[in-house]
């Protein structure tokens, strides 16, 4: 009983909010629903409606170079369907319905000494996703090629230089981290709206306040069960579409990791909104609208189903605003493309920035009592 | 309860003001070691604002407040570690077992505990494994009670304990307060049922408007009454209807 007074240990006192809260959570049926039910069952709706494989439907030209180097790479790729003999009129109709994504011919128009080769590319805005990919692949054969000074005819936009050399850019690749995405900015908001809603609701925050652990560590613990919580959902997510549905992690568990970490943060800065819906939620019939107004508009536009690219111009300037969009490219770009922190840093500081703005705001709203 | 030592807590003046209204109007009064001091008064008097203050959770408009010989002002953080709070309405995370609920507060206490003991001393050992949202009335006073007795406090604040549950958990609940004032524990309570002042109370203070209108114990604030010359309307039966529902079911208190 007279124990002599030991310092007291916030941390502890922390740890042990965070373990109580974790084990509560596991025990909530709605959280485990956001995290893992939901995103698996659009990746295995996606995983199976888009038959595993990326491909695209590419007619050629009747005099197209068969032995061109670069046909050679593009068939070798397993990301096209060849599509012959089709008359100009019929490719012409079928890109402008997105039922073909693309025309090539190929053309040597050196064909004595050091073949030049031009490459004719017709595509069209119904299929701006696909179209985009075709490009990346023959930007990555050419350059393989070490050839130079190859015009192309080009109807859409510029192209990223990548390294995808001949992989297989599955529909899971697009779908999962979008996926992922989503799921932790619904846990995020949802999530932290409910629980810090319902701990103030039902008095558990202010018998916390009679304990000796400061608010700080109260906020801390709570918020390191979500992210826990989360994490484990996402390395779920993440296992099921690698073994299940052949998702490229393209440095195997290095990429794992850097998705985790990446989620995180995503995470974090999604709380903010639970935090600020927690705060000016009168009554917990309030939350489910004032979330969804967080979190539909992100689903919808944030590239989680399909690529903004694929948007009017004006709702792109929308959807270029949204944190959930600079999560989902970046986690697409961690995953597919095999991109350091160093590559993503764009992404990376919209993100924080979105954070900042959003704890600012959480800081003036939240309500402890 | 020791009157030799000074007082175990001190208030002096105390004033809560809200937007428009004054909720406590000045009140002082101390709180002897080792007794069960009740703030008695119709709901809306101030009770429960004036024991928030004492207990660190709201803040006061002046006045001051010492306990144990710590300022809330100066050392808020070093009076929770020697306090122990029950609120009024239950405070847990639902679906955790109570094992589960005692191992947070053992952490946010910093301190380490025997689990088993502390629900053997409320009387939950056989709950143990329960969830909170699982048990009755009584027993979740019972156990809210557990979590103030975690950090072995010197004063515990019992925030009306008694409300809503039925004759037979009222009274194992004051069995159980009494058990813990006999430890040497301070004890301030409030309720609004002056048969559980009358039995539990060593001293009262009856709070009206904000004020503190009479303090005393028990015995002598009925004696003062009826040496006014007050005399109750009806004649007095030797036993009136609580004792004849006690009598018919029974003293034994009842874990549903």
């Amino acid at each position: 009983m007279n124990n002599p007074p030991k310092k007291y240990n916030q941390f502890r006192a922390m740890m042990a909010l965070a373990k109580a809260s974790f084990t509560s959570t596991i025990h909530s049926p709605s959280a485990v629903v956001f995290t893992l039910v939901f995103p698996l069952i659009f990746i295995v709706v996606f995983g199976f409606i888009g038959g595993g494989v990326f491909k695209m439907d590419v007619a050629i030209d009747s005099h197209i170079d068969k032995n061109s180097p670069i046909y050679q790479g593009l068939v070798g790729s397993h990301s096209v369907n060849i599509i012959e003999n089709e008359t100009d009129q019929e490719v012409e109709s079928q890109l402008e319905k997105g039922k073909l994504d693309a025309w090539l011919n190929i053309q040597n128009t050196q064909p004595q000494g050091k073949p030049h080769y031009v490459v004719s590319l017709k595509t069209s805005k119904a299929s701006a996703d696909k179209a985009k990919m075709l490009k990346l692949i023959l930007d990555d054969i050419v350059k393989s090629m070490n050839l130079s000074g190859i015009p192309k005819q080009e109807d859409v936009a510029e192209i990223r230089s990548t390294e995808i050399s001949g992989r297989k850019y599955s529909t899971i690749d697009f779908i999962l981290p979008g996926q992922l995405g989503f799921a932790l900015l619904s846990t995020g908001v949802f999530g932290t709206a409910f629980v810090f809603f319902g701990l103030r609701q039902t008095l558990v925050l202010k018998r916390f306040f009679a304990t000796p652990v400061k608010r700080t560590y109260i906020v801390l613990g709570e918020g390191l069960s979500r992210i826990v919580f989360a994490l484990l959902g996402a390395l779920f997510i993440i296992v099921v579409g690698y073994y299940a549905f052949g998702f490229t992690l393209i440095h195997g568990f290095a990429t794992v990791i850097n998705m985790l970490i990446l989620s995180a943060l995503g995470l974090i800065v999604f709380m903010g909104f639970g935090f600020i819906v927690s705060g000016i939620a009168n009554n917990d019939n309030a939350i489910p609208p004032m979330a969804n107004i967080i979190t539909l508009p992100q689903f919808l536009l944030s590239g989680t189903f399909f690529s903004i690219s694929a948007f009017p111009v004006w709702l792109q300037h929308i959807a270029r605003v949204l944190p959930l969009t600079y999560l989902n490219d970046a986690l697409r770009r961690i995953a597919f493309e095999g991109a350091g922190f160093q590559d993503i840093t764009k992404d990376l500081l919209i993100l924080v920035a979105w954070g900042i703005v959003i704890y600012i705001a959480a800081a003036k709203t939240f309500k402890w009592e | 309860m020791n009157r030799e030592t000074p007082p175990i807590i001190k208030v002096k003046n105390l004033v809560k003001q809200y937007d428009k209204l004054t909720a406590v109007k000045g009140i002082s009064f101390d709180v002897y070691d080792g007794e069960i001091f009740g703030l008695l008064g119709p709901n809306g008097a101030g009770k429960t604002t004036t024991l928030e203050i004492m207990e660190t959770l709201r803040q006061k408009t002046s006045g001051e407040i010492i306990i144990d010989g710590l300022s809330v002002d100066k050392n808020p953080a070093d009076i929770k570690a020697i306090i122990g709070v029950q609120l009024q309405a239950a405070g847990y995370y639902p679906s955790l077992s109570l094992v589960q609920l005692l191992e947070l507060f053992s952490g946010l206490y910093n301190v380490d505990i025997n689990k088993k003991e502390v629900l053997e001393s409320v009387g939950l050992v056989d709950k143990a494994k329960a969830k909170f949202k699982e048990l009755s009335g009584g027993q979740k006073q019972r156990f809210s009670i557990a979590t103030t007795l975690i950090n072995k406090p010197k004063v515990v604040f019992l925030d009306e304990p008694t409300t809503g549950l039925d004759p037979q958990a009222r009274r194992n609940l004051w069995d159980l307060i009494k058990q813990i004032r006999d430890m040497g524990t301070t004890i301030v309570i409030t309720t609004h049922y002056m048969d559980e002042a009358e039995v539990l109370c060593d001293r009262v203070g009856i709070i009206e408007l904000g004020e503190i209108i009479a303090l005393d114990s028990p015995s002598n604030l009925i004696d003062n009454l009826i040496n006014q010359g007050f005399e109750r309307k009806t004649e007095v039966k030797q036993a009136n209807l609580e004792d004849v529902f006690l009598n018919l079911t029974g003293h034994e208190y009842r874990d549903q």
